[in-house]
């Protein structure tokens, strides 16, 4: 058998496929989907069926100025990736730090309103099904920025050490799909904890 | 051709010490090593749980046995059904998957090497985990015995009040951690066959196996979440005082099914479409012909991966769900049998006007067109809901679902094994030792699984460690456990089989089966880089066209 | 392909064959055998004796006779084309290779698509018959409670309470008499199974399930748990005993008293009520009332004990309460540990609960 090209190359066009990187994220994304939707059903589930202690209406506040960050962070991101496919690393920096920036003030900003619910108003993940279907569904959430945060930060850091340059723009941008799927799963979390549900 | 001349991996005599040879499988991130890895690491859990099942079926051979006690015989089925799912087939399956995808659509490997490694390592884990129980066992403080809550776990058995100790956790803790494994190969699975296709083939050309596949790693991705989820939250409650599954603090049971069923559905479409994927490739070549109907098979399985997510209460029947639920259960699975029945219609007519050779590969794939077509219709009898309510729960349900498991699956991966072993290894195995091995096997699994459906339809439950006797039960429990030694001679042929072809069995060459898909265009075993110059195609059979330049395939798809 | 060896092909094929088919004709034989030739201490599906069983047994025989007739077409083209397209002889050129068929395609589609729609509606209405079937005026009314491994049953209406075996009349079906059945459990999911009366239906923790009976002859049935719920699922028997309309009035009445009184066994009801006992049991018109265990105030109006795993006889009794691991390992019965003149008292107590 011939060792050559299994048949005779003509002139076609390009063989391009998408972008592995990109398909991988996709799917990274839609599993985590999945994680948050069980979780969802089961906070819809379980909304009026506590057999006792705090309600939401109780004791659940809009967390709008946090809501706010957190969605504004996928602006910034968005556009320090911009601002990287257009070579302008220092921007690139800058608006990389301002996402951490907002990232971290979502999650202290949780972690204060956790504290009031455990401390002031005695609501935990033992005390009734809304305790556990809150915190479990937002406490993933938050877990998942956490972990963004973390891979934000090494970038960071890499920038800072000068090693990130504008070819890199396109693993960016890869990251910053993450980064909006958190935010469109908070805007999900938002919407049937605060509103739906309360 | 020079790159037939190139060592073999595996028997390699060379000059290196054992040890950095061990170390290179240890290291390697090459899907044609970790391929080999996950099969091994799959065959030698297929043993373990075969012990666990003849355990139970020694101790049902006869009623009010003392083989074993109510305590060793409840972990005993809950580990059987435990390890045969995720640490056999599942891994097993992604082998043969990260093994062949690549090379069959003309690439050098996976799209994520490293994430490849890691998810071998995560499932293998897994698995370690889960049978650390057995040991963490009464001798270490605290650390449980091996879980005896059923391989489906039903809320509220698992919750600390009727589980205490850490036997649960152990289960929980396991399946996460493989299921990190699974969901990384999806991955891969998913953006090694979208992006890594080598020029001319487009997905309608592409082999049935990288669609199947393709089709089966989404639905991990959907399907695997669900149990994750459903783990997470089960943890929190058995260590953090949460309340999902606690019936005391208004709590649901039925919640856990519906989540476990959500992923548990679609995981037997995953482990057996990937079946369906070796039985495409091997029919097609032992019949000399294509595939019949490639465009249909393909949006057959498409239609499956979807309408296989919307009928996962059918294991719910009896749970009292309203009659609306039930008839729409109902109906979804009697559809979801349509494009899985017609399959086999494809396969016949792939058959029909070939010349068909019965080497084992294509033993194993005729045994499976029999028995998958049973399953399929005792699985038609489970979907109409009344019915369901007399079968459920009993060994009619054991029997249908070891039909699909075994006979329609193993089957498969049987014949995948032979098929491809010349590949894998460079060498060929002894054809009469698989015959043998084929009808031993054959006798075995009809001896336990034909009748075992006699004692569901005459009251027999599942998850008993002993019955009553005269309730007619007897003679087919004793006839179900003789099969079983049949069956356990028939897979000590086939490891005799393997070990003894890796070392004697005869140099295979490139392409021994005259087939037509691109791994039969490189060496036996393939080099690391598996193809010299990225091959370019044409249709989707792109050696038929090499071997036939006045009749190739592409002037007809 | 290297297949100059492999010309016996077919003799190694017609063997093969002719064994599958022979295996299946043993298996048919089989399993129409066993739905025949059942003693009535066999709790066959195919033997149905309540109107429930009976809606399943008619739409079982609907979909056997059609997946039946599906496996002898799809086995027979299967045997056929195994055989009649076996390779023969030596090698010769490639067949013709045919890529597929638009018309056969869609006509094996169209046709499962159809059986699969005629299947369904059959279906649909036997899950409505049953499902949604009134409770008639005539019913009796019973509440089962499923424990860790025993079976609870209060007739609210007739204000009874005992375990393990039900009793329910027989039903004529002019005067129909059913019996409704609530499902609870108190621990873990069980599933209550007595196939010749019905399918079965699970009983969920904080969840009410509703099925009903409606047996057409007298007898015992036996049945057993059906969801795996913990370590002795597995002897966490059934009985139902189906009485005739006096039959049933009159076991009614005597399940009505309160515990018969004799002071020849003033000392084993003293050991009685004042060891743990009470805590678990309740004899009515005593100061035993507890829920935990089996109401034993017509202990021995029972066949068996611990839910059937052991029948109902002084040593039996004797066994169960000083090691209840010899009979039911797991069971939440505890060693009492009494000694031999206490345990002797306490049984002679027992024995005078009918």
């Amino acid at each position: 058998m011939s060792s050559g090209a299994i048949a005779r190359p003509l002139i076609k066009p390009e063989w391009a496929l998408p972008s592995r990187g990109r398909v991988g994220m996709f799917t990274l994304i839609a599993a985590e989907a999945a994680i948050f939707t069980i979780f969802v059903v089961a906070y819809i589930f379980y909304i009026d069926k506590s057999l006792s202690g705090p309600m939401p209406k109780d004791v659940l506040e809009l967390p709008i100025f946090n809501t706010v960050c957190l969605l504004s962070s996928s602006v910034t991101i968005h556009l320090a990736v911009r601002a990287l496919r257009n070579a302008k690393v220092g921007a690139f920096g800058l608006w990389w730090f301002v996402t951490i920036a907002l990232g971290a003030i979502f999650l202290v900003g949780t972690a204060r309103e956790w504290q009031r619910l455990i401390f002031e108003k005695g609501l935990t993940i033992s005390t009734n099904l809304f305790g556990t279907t809150y915190y479990s569904l937002v406490g993933l959430h938050a877990f998942h920025v956490t972990a963004g945060l973390i891979f934000l930060a090494i970038g960071m850091i890499f920038t800072f050490l000068g090693k990130v340059k504008p070819e890199h723009s396109e693993r960016a941008e890869i990251f910053s799909l993450y980064w909006h799927f958190v935010d469109a799963v908070w805007v999900i979390v938002f919407t049937v904890v605060y509103v739906v549900g309360r | 051709m020079a790159s037939e001349t190139i060592a073999l991996n595996l028997v390699d005599r060379g000059t290196r010490p054992i040890g950095d040879r061990l170390h290179d499988w240890v290291v390697t991130v090459d899907h044609k090593k970790l391929g080999i890895l996950y099969i091994l690491y799959a065959l030698l859990f297929l043993v373990i749980g075969g012990i666990e099942a003849t355990i139970i079926r020694i101790q049902l051979v006869v009623p009010h046995n003392h083989f074993v006690s109510p305590q060793v015989f409840n972990r005993m089925f809950t580990m059987h059904g435990t390890t045969m799912i995720f640490f056999v087939f599942m891994p097993m399956l992604f082998g043969f998957g990260t093994y062949l995808i690549p090379l069959m659509i003309g690439a050098r490997d996976m799209a994520f090497p490293r994430l490849n490694a890691f998810s071998f390592w995560m499932t293998a884990f897994g698995g370690l985990l889960l049978y650390f129980s057995f040991i963490g066992g009464n001798g270490l403080y605290g650390a449980g015995n091996a879980p005896d809550v059923g391989w489906f776990a039903y809320a509220p058995l698992t919750s600390r009040a009727f589980s205490p100790g850490h036997s649960t956790d152990f289960w929980t803790l396991g399946l996460l951690v493989s299921g990190f494994g699974s969901i990384g190969t999806a991955v891969n699975f998913i953006a090694t066959i979208l992006c890594m296709r080598c020029p001319g083939m487009t997905l309608g050309k592409m082999p049935l196996l990288a669609w199947l596949n393709l089709v089966m790693a989404g639905m991990v991705i959907l399907a695997v979440s669900p149990l994750t989820a459903a783990q997470i939250m089960l943890s929190i409650d058995r260590y953090l005082g949460a309340h999902f599954f606690d019936s005391q603090a208004g709590g649901s049971a039925v919640l856990w099914m519906h989540f476990f069923w959500i992923f548990g559905h679609p995981e037997v479409y995953i482990l057996v479409i990937p079946a369906f994927a070796f039985v495409s490739e091997i029919i097609p070549v032992f019949s000399r012909k294509p595939i019949f109907g490639y465009p249909v098979m393909v949006a057959a399985t498409v239609c499956i991966g979807f309408v296989s997510f919307s009928v996962w209460a059918h294991h719910m029947f009896t749970v009292g769900m309203t009659s609306y639920a039930n008839s729409f259960f109902t109906i979804t699975t009697m559809v979801v049998g349509v494009p899985t029945g017609i399959k086999i219609f494809n396969w016949i007519g792939t058959m029909w006007g070939g010349k068909i050779q019965f080497r084992a590969p294509m033993l194993f794939c005729v045994g499976f067109l029999f028995q998958f077509l049973t399953a399929g219709l005792t699985g038609i009898m489970l979907s109409a809901s009344p019915f369901n309510w007399q079968l459920s729960n009993s060994y009619f349900v054991v029997a249908h679902f070891h039909y699909v498991l075994v006979g329609a699956i193993l089957f498969t991966i049987f014949g995948a094994f032979y098929y491809w072993f010349p590949k894998m290894t460079g060498r060929m195995y002894n054809e009469t030792f698989a015959k043998w091995h084929f009808w031993l096997f054959l006798i075995g699994f009809h001896l336990t699984f034909d009748f075992m459906h006699i004692p569901g339809m005459l009251g027999m439950p599942r998850r008993i460690y002993t019955y009553e006797p005269g309730r007619g039960w007897e003679i087919w429990n004793l006839i179900v456990t003789i099969g079983v030694i049949f069956q356990i001679a028939g897979v000590l042929v086939f490891v005799f089989n393997l070990l003894r072809s890796l070392v004697k069995g005869e140099t295979a060459g490139s392409d021994p089966w005259d087939a037509w898909t691109l791994e039969w265009s490189t060496s036996s075993p393939p080099p690391e880089y598996n193809f010299a110059k990225i091959p370019v195609v044409k249709s989707r059979r792109p050696l038929w066209d090499i071997k036939h330049p006045e009749d190739p395939d592409w002037k007809y798809e | 392909m290297k297949a100059a060896r492999h010309e016996k092909e077919w003799g190694r094929v017609v063997g093969p064959v002719a064994g599958i088919l022979i295996l299946l004709a043993a298996v048919l034989l089989a399993a129409s055998l066993c739905s025949a030739a059942t003693g009535p201490a066999v709790p066959s599906i195919f033997k149905p004796e309540s109107t429930p069983a009976d809606s399943i047994y008619g739409l079982s025989l609907l979909v056997l006779a059609v997946t039946g007739i599906i496996f002898v077409i799809v086995f027979s083209l299967l045997a056929y084309v195994v055989t009649k397209f076996r390779r023969r002889a030596s090698d010769g050129p490639e067949p013709p290779q045919v890529y597929g068929s638009n018309q056969i395609e869609i006509a094996w589609t169209v046709i499962p698509v159809l059986i699969v729609l005629v299947l369904f509606m059959a279906t649909a209405r036997v899950i409505h018959a049953i499902q949604d079937a009134r409770e008639p005026k005539g019913a009796i009314e019973v509440t089962a409670i499923g424990h860790q491994f025993w079976w609870e049953f209060r007739y609210p209406t007739l204000g009874i309470v005992t375990a393990n075996e039900l009793h329910v009349p027989v039903s004529d079906p002019s005067h129909p008499t059913p019996t409704f059945l609530k499902l609870l459990s108190a621990d873990t999911d069980h599933s209550f199974w007595v196939p010749r009366l019905a399918g079965k239906t699970d009983l969920i923790p904080n969840r009410v399930n509703k099925m009903w009976i409606d047996p057409h002859e007298t007898g015992l049935y036996v049945g057993q748990c059906a969801q795996y719920c913990g370590m002795q699922h597995a002897k966490m028997l059934l009985r139902v005993y189906v009485d005739s309309p006096e039959q049933f009035e009159q076991w009614v009445q005597e399940e009505k008293k309160p515990a018969q009184s004799s002071d020849a066994v003033n000392e084993g009801r003293r050991i009685f009520e004042t060891t743990a006992c009470i805590n678990c049991h309740t004899v009515s018109g005593t100061v035993a009332d507890g829920r935990f265990g089996p109401d034993l105030t017509h202990l021995m109006s029972r066949d068996t004990i611990a839910s059937g795993a052991a029948p109902n006889t002084p040593e039996n009794l004797q066994t169960w309460i000083q090691e209840p691991d010899a009979i039911k390992p797991g069971s939440l019965m505890p060693a009492m540990k009494l000694n031999d003149h206490d345990l002797n008292a306490l049984t002679a107590y027992l024995e005078t609960l009918r």
